[in-house]
C-alpha cells in the first residue's frame, strides 16, 4: 500500500503551537488555530539530520523536503526546475540514496539523514565530484549542476566506481541540463569516478 | 598567449560557488516581509472576459489582494510592448493589438493572465487564486497556422485584419523569377520549423520591492538584459522613472532567449509591491514556463532553388508564414524577418534571392527569439534545399556546396548582409577528414549487414551575429541601438574591476571578461572581478543574446582598458620622470628608453591615487575608464557539421553515431567554454530535429506542458562529439571575435534531418523526426508519403 511514510517509520504526532528556530520565516495570520497552519493545513514536527546538523522543525505537512530545505533552512543550492520530477535540479541524498526533493514529503524524512550539496565538501575540500565538474567544465548556467552532482556520487556509489560513458549517460536519465549538451558533464562523471574509485569512496553509502 | 589570457582555456571563476551550492538565483533571494503572487490564468486559447469576481479570493485567509487588468488600467500602467518595428510591402506599419500584462476584454492564449493574487505565504495566495472566479465566453479558437489568414477565422484583435500582423518582404523578385525562368534544374520543397519551447531549467522568477523612504523601486529578476528592463519598465510601462527603479538580474539559470523579453509577471509584481507596501515574489512553476514562456520558431515555409546546368545555383524563393502568438513580445517582430531572410544566402554566392514572410496573429503562447532567433529557420531552409538539390541533380552533397560556396571576401549577397570574412571549404575540408567522409560507404554497407540504415547529413551554416551596427538596426526598425558599454575601475592596490552591460547566464564571462583583462593589464586573474546585472552598479547595457557578448561587449572592455594604459602611462611618466609618450607598457610592466627604472601596474595603479608626483593641473588622480563599443558591422560566424546516424527501421529509433563540427567564430578567448556553448547548441538543435516540439490542440490547449509530455533531450539521446575550428578573425572588432553561442543550434536540425533523409532515401520525414515518424517514414514508400 502507498504511504506517505517511509518503511519502519511511524507517522509523526501533530506538534504543539511552539515555534522552533527552523520554523518558517513567513508570518502566517494572526488568529490561526494551533496546529493548523493559516490556510487550514495540518501542522506536524520532524527531527532529521541535515548535513550533520541536528535539525528540529515544525512544519505544514503539506511541506515538500525542497522547500524544508530552501524556505526553512536556507539551504538553496537545492533548485527546483520543474513539478514533476523530470528535471533532477533538486536531487539531494536521503539516507545515503539520491532522491527528489521536490516530491519527498519533509515530514516523511523524519528521523531521516539528508545530505545537500551544501554538506558534500568535507572539511573545507572539495568532494572529487565537485571538482571534476570544475575540471571538465560539467556547467555552465550552474542550475541543473547541485541535482547533476549529487546524481553523480550517487551513479558512482551505486555501481561501486564501475561506470563507462554509457552507464553514465543512462543512469544520468532523470536530470536534464539544457546547457551543456551532456558533452562535459559525461567526461565529468567519468573523471569523477575514477577519482572516487581512487580515493576509496566508489561504494555505496552508509545511511550514516 | 598567457597561461590566464585569450586563447588559454581557463577554468571558470564562477564554478566555485555553482558548485557548492553557492549560486544566488532570483528564487534564492527573500526580502522581508514579502508576499507571494499567483496569477489566475486562463484556461480558454480565446475568451472574451465577462467578469471576474474576486470577493472570495479577497476573504480567504492570508489574501493580501487581488487585481485584474482594470486595476493596472486604472493606474494607468502601459501595457507590454514590441520594440521592433516592421513595415508591409505595401509600406504600412505593423498591425499590432495592445498586449496588457492583465489581460483587459479578452484572453488570447491558455496561460494568459487573468488576475494577480498575492499572499502571506504561497499556499494562501495559491488558495486564494482557487476562489477567484472569471466567467469566460468561449470564443473560436485560432491554432493552425497555416489556415490562421483565412477569411473565416476568428479574429485575435481588431486592429490585425485577417489575424495577419505584416506581410514583409525583402529582395528583388523581378530578378529572382528570371533566375528560376532561365534555370535547368529547380528543387522545391515545404518545411515545417517545428515549435519549441526554451525551457532554460530555472523557470522564471521575480520579486518587486517598494522603497517608501526613497519612493524608489527595485526589480530582482530572471533577465538577460536587466537595463533594457528597466528601460521598458520606465519608459514605456510607466512603473517609475529610470533613476527611480533598480534591476537585479543575479545569477540567472539559463536563458536561451527567453529570458531577454519584458514579461507580464514582472511587470506586475513591480507594480503590485507598491500597491500593498510589501516585497511581492513569484516564482513560475515549470507549468507557467511552459503555458507563458516566449516559445520560438514555428515557421511554415515553402523554398525553391534555381540551378544551372553545371549546378551553380541562380536563385532562391521563399514564402513563409511565421507564428507570432497571441500577442507581441518584445522583438517577436524582427525574429522571422530581419533575423531570417537576411541570413538565406547561406555560405552560397547566390545571385537573386527574394523572401517573403506573413506575421500571423494565432491563440497560442507568444514566440520570440529562441537560441539562434530566425537564423536557424533559415539555414533549416538553405541547408535543405541545397541537399535536396544537389541529390536531385546527382551531384555529391559535399561537391555541390563547394561548388556554390562564396570564395572571395567581402561578399554582398542580394539580402542586406555583407559578409566580411572567412574560408568555407576550409571548414568543409576539415570536417570531410574528421568525419571521414571516405568511409562512409563502407560503414553504411556495415549498418546494412544488421539490418539498420545509415545516413549522413552535412549543415554549412552562417550566422550573422555581433548584434548589432546601431544605425544600420535603426534604419530596419530596431527600437534601440545595440552597442555595449563597459567601465574599467582599477584599485589602488592594482586589482581591477571591470562593470560590463553584458549579463552571464551560463556564458562564463566572470572568466573570459577576466582573461582580457589578465593579458591586456598583465595582472593575475585572480585580481580581476566581472560585474554585471545591476543597473546600480553598471550605468546601462544592451545584455547577452545573439552571441554579441564576445564580438561587441568585450570589444567595450577592450576600449576602456585602451583608455586605462593611456591614462596610466602618464602616471608612470611623472613618477619615472620621463616624457609620457616615451613609457613602454608590456606584461604589465612600465617602462621607458630613458631611464633604465620600471613600475608594475599595481604600482602605478597606487600612484593614480595617491596622486603625489603630479599636480592637478598636469593630471586627474584616479585610474577609472569606460567605453562604448558600436560594431561597424555583424559577424559571420560559419562552419560546417556532419551528422552520421543509424536508423533501426523495425522501431525507427534515431542513433547518432558520429557528429563533426568545425566552426570558425574567429579569435576563440577560452576554447574551453567556445567548446561547452557549441555541445549545448547542438544538442538543443538535435532536440529540435528528433525530440521536441510543441502541440496544441484545436481547442488551443497545450499539449505537450510538461516534461513529461515535451521532449527534453537527456544525456543518452545524444553521443559525445568531435568539435574543432578553423579561424578567419573578424576584421570589425578589436578582438577578431565572431561569437559562437548559437551555432549548434542553427547547424544541427538540418545536418540531422539530411541524414535522417540520406538514409531513408527519400525525403519524407518533418521535424521532431520521433521514432514513430521516422519508423513510418522507414517503411512507407516515398511516392505514397508524397500522396498523402
Amino acid at each position: 500500500m502507498f504511504s506517505l511514510f517511509r518503511k519502519g517509520k511511524k507517522p509523526a504526532e501533530p506538534a504543539p503551537a511552539a515555534q522552533s528556530a527552523a520554523a518558517p520565516a513567513a508570518a502566517d495570520s494572526a488568529e490561526r488555530k494551533p496546529t493548523t497552519t493559516a490556510s487550514g493545513g495540518r501542522m506536524v514536527k520532524i527531527n532529521l539530520t541535515v548535513n550533520g546538523k541536528p535539525v528540529s522543525a515544525d512544519i505544514d505537512a503539506r511541506t515538500l523536503l525542497v522547500q524544508l530545505l530552501r524556505e526553512n533552512l536556507r539551504l538553496t543550492g537545492t533548485h527546483v526546475g520543474c513539478d514533476t520530477s523530470q528535471c533532477g535540479a533538486c536531487v539531494v541524498h536521503l539516507d545515503g540514496r539520491a532522491v527528489k526533493s521536490c516530491t519527498t514529503l519533509a515530514a516523511s524524512c523524519d528521523a531521516a539523514k539528508v545530505v545537500t550539496i551544501e554538506g558534500l565538501a568535507q572539511g573545507g575540500k572539495l568532494h572529487p565530484m565537485q571538482e571534476a565538474f570544475r575540471e571538465h567544465h560539467g556547467l555552465q548556467c550552474g542550475f541543473c549542476t547541485p541535482g547533476m552532482i549529487m546524481a553523480a556520487v550517487d551513479i558512482v556509489a551505486r555501481r561501486g566506481g564501475r561506470v563507462s560513458e554509457e552507464v553514465v549517460r543512462a543512469d544520468l536519465e532523470g536530470n536534464i541540463c539544457r546547457c551543456t549538451g551532456y558533452h562535459n558533464i559525461v567526461a565529468a562523471v567519468l573523471a569523477g569516478a575514477a577519482a572516487m574509485s581512487a580515493a576509496g569512496t566508489a561504494k555505496p553509502q552508509a545511511a550514516e | 598567449m598567457t597561461a590566464t589570457g585569450i586563447g588559454a582555456p581557463v577554468k571558470r571563476k564562477e564554478d566555485q560557488r555553482f558548485i557548492t551550492g553557492k549560486g544566488q538565483y532570483t528564487d534564492d533571494i527573500n526580502r522581508q516581509g514579502q508576499a507571494y503572487a499567483v496569477f489566475v490564468r486562463s484556461p480558454h486559447a480565446h475568451a472574451a472576459l465577462k467578469n471576474i469576481d474576486l470577493s472570495a479570493a479577497l476573504t480567504s485567509p492570508g489574501c493580501l489582494g487581488a487585481f485584474t487588468g482594470a486595476d493596472l488600467a486604472a493606474d494607468k500602467v502601459g501595457t507590454l510592448i514590441c520594440g521592433w518595428m516592421i513595415h508591409s510591402k505595401d509600406g504600412s506599419p505593423m498591425k499590432a493589438g495592445a498586449h496588457p500584462a492583465l489581460a483587459q476584454g479578452k484572453v488570447r492564449y491558455v496561460g494568459d493572465h487573468v488576475a494577480v493574487v498575492i499572499g502571506e505565504t504561497l499556499n494562501a495566495a495559491k488558495d486564494a487564486a482557487e476562489k477567484v472566479s472569471v466567467e469566460y465566453e468561449a470564443l473560436p479558437a485560432v491554432t493552425d497556422l497555416a489556415g490562421a489568414q483565412s477569411s473565416g477565422q476568428a479574429q485575435i484583435h481588431a486592429e490585425a485584419a485577417n489575424n495577419t500582423v505584416y506581410q514583409w518582404h525583402l529582395g528583388d523578385k523581378a530578378a529572382v523569377a528570371a533566375a528560376f525562368a532561365s534555370a535547368r534544374h529547380v528543387t522545391k520543397i515545404d518545411l515545417i520549423n517545428n515549435r519549441l519551447i526554451p525551457n532554460a531549467i530555472e523557470p522564471r522568477a521575480a520579486i518587486g520591492e517598494y522603497d517608501a523612504g526613497n519612493d524608489s523601486l527595485t526589480l530582482y529578476t530572471t533577465s538577460q538584459n536587466p537595463h533594457v528592463t528597466r528601460l521598458v519598465l520606465a519608459a514605456f510601462i510607466g512603473l517609475a522613472p529610470e533613476h527611480k527603479l533598480r534591476v537585479i538580474a543575479p545569477d540567472v539559470g539559463g536563458g536561451f532567449g527567453s529570458k531577454i523579453f519584458i514579461y507580464a509577471e514582472e511587470t506586475v509584481c513591480l507594480w503590485a509591491a507598491r500597491k500593498i507596501g510589501r516585497p511581492v515574489k513569484w516564482t513560475g512553476d515549470r507549468s507557467e514556463a511552459f503555458l507563458a514562456d516566449a516559445h520560438g520558431r514555428d515557421h511554415v515555409t515553402k523554398a525553391e532553388l534555381a540551378v544551372d546546368a553545371n549546378g551553380k545555383i541562380l536563385g532562391l524563393r521563399a514564402s513563409t508564414k511565421a507564428n507570432l502568438g497571441g500577442y507581441l513580445s518584445t522583438f517577436a517582430s524582427s525574429v522571422p524577418t530581419y533575423l531570417y531572410a537576411p541570413l538565406l544566402s547561406g555560405q552560397y554566392d547566390i545571385p537573386a534571392i527574394y523572401c517573403e514572410v506573413d506575421g500571423v496573429y494565432t491563440n497560442t503562447a507568444p514566440v520570440d527569439a529562441y537560441r539562434g532567433a530566425g537564423r536557424p529557420e533559415a539555414t533549416f531552409v538553405v541547408e535543405r534545399l541545397v541537399e535536396v538539390a544537389a541529390r536531385q541533380i546527382g551531384m555529391d552533397p559535399a561537391e555541390f556546396r563547394r561548388l556554390n560556396f562564396i570564395k572571395s571576401f567581402p561578399h554582398q549577397t542580394p539580402v542586406i548582409m555583407a559578409y566580411d570574412v572567412g574560408d568555407y571549404e576550409a571548414c568543409l575540408d576539415k570536417a570531410l577528414e574528421l568525419a571521414d567522409y571516405k568511409g562512409l560507404a563502407a560503414r553504411k554497407a556495415e549498418s546494412a549487414k544488421k539490418g539498420l540504415k545509415r545516413g549522413l547529413g552535412f549543415s554549412a551554416y552562417i550566422e550573422a551575429c555581433g548584434i548589432a551596427p546601431s544605425q544600420a538596426v535603426g534604419s530596419l526598425g530596431a527600437g534601440v541601438g545595440l552597442w555595449e558599454s563597459a567601465e574599467v575601475r582599477v584599485n589602488p592596490t592594482g586589482s581591477v574591476e571591470v562593470l560590463t552591460g553584458s549579463h552571464s547566464h551560463g556564458q562564463g564571462h566572470e572568466t573570459t571578461f577576466a582573461q582580457l583583462v589578465s593579458q591586456r593589464l598583465g595582472i593575475p586573474i585572480e585580481q580581476v572581478t566581472v560585474v554585471h546585472g545591476d543597473t546600480d552598479k553598471v550605468q546601462f547595457g544592451m545584455g547577452t543574446y545573439g552571441s554579441r557578448s564576445g564580438a561587441v561587449g568585450m570589444s567595450a572592455i577592450f576600449r576602456a582598458i585602451d583608455k586605462v594604459i593611456v591614462k596610466a602611462k602618464k602616471v608612470a611618466g611623472f613618477v619615472l620622470e620621463v616624457p609620457e609618450d616615451s613609457v613602454d607598457f608590456n606584461d604589465g610592466i612600465f617602462s621607458s628608453k630613458a631611464t633604465n627604472k620600471t613600475l608594475t601596474f599595481p604600482e602605478v595603479a597606487l600612484q593614480a591615487y595617491i596622486a603625489h608626483k603630479f599636480t592637478g593641473a598636469q593630471l586627474e588622480p584616479g585610474l577609472k575608464e569606460g567605453a562604448f563599443f558600436d560594431p561597424t558591422n555583424f559577424t559571420f560566424p560559419s562552419g560546417v557539421h556532419i551528422c552520421e546516424l543509424e536508423i533501426d527501421p523495425a522501431t525507427g529509433a534515431t542513433r547518432i553515431e558520429r557528429w563533426t563540427a568545425v566552426d570558425d567564430f574567429g579569435t576563440l578567448v577560452n576554447p574551453m567554454i567556445v567548446e561547452g556553448q557549441v555541445h549545448g547548441g547542438i544538442v538543443q538543435g538535435v532536440g529540435q530535429a528528433l525530440l521536441e516540439g510543441a502541440v496544441y490542440n484545436k481547442d488551443g490547449q497545450l499539449v505537450t506542458a510538461s516534461f513529461m509530455d515535451y521532449t527534453m533531450p537527456r544525456a543518452s539521446d545524444v553521443p559525445s562529439f568531435k568539435v574543432a575550428m578553423t579561424s578567419t578573425p573578424c576584421p570589425s572588432n578589436p578582438l577578431g571575435i565572431k561569437g559562437c553561442g548559437e551555432a549548434g543550434a542553427i547547424a544541427a536540425p538540418a545536418a540531422v534531418i539530411n541524414a535522417i533523409t540520406d538514409a531513408l532515401g527519400h525525403e519524407g520525414v518533418a521535424m521532431p523526426a520521433t521514432p514513430q515518424a521516422v519508423w513510418r517514414a522507414a517503411n512507407t514508400s516515398a511516392q505514397k508519403l508524397a500522396a498523402e
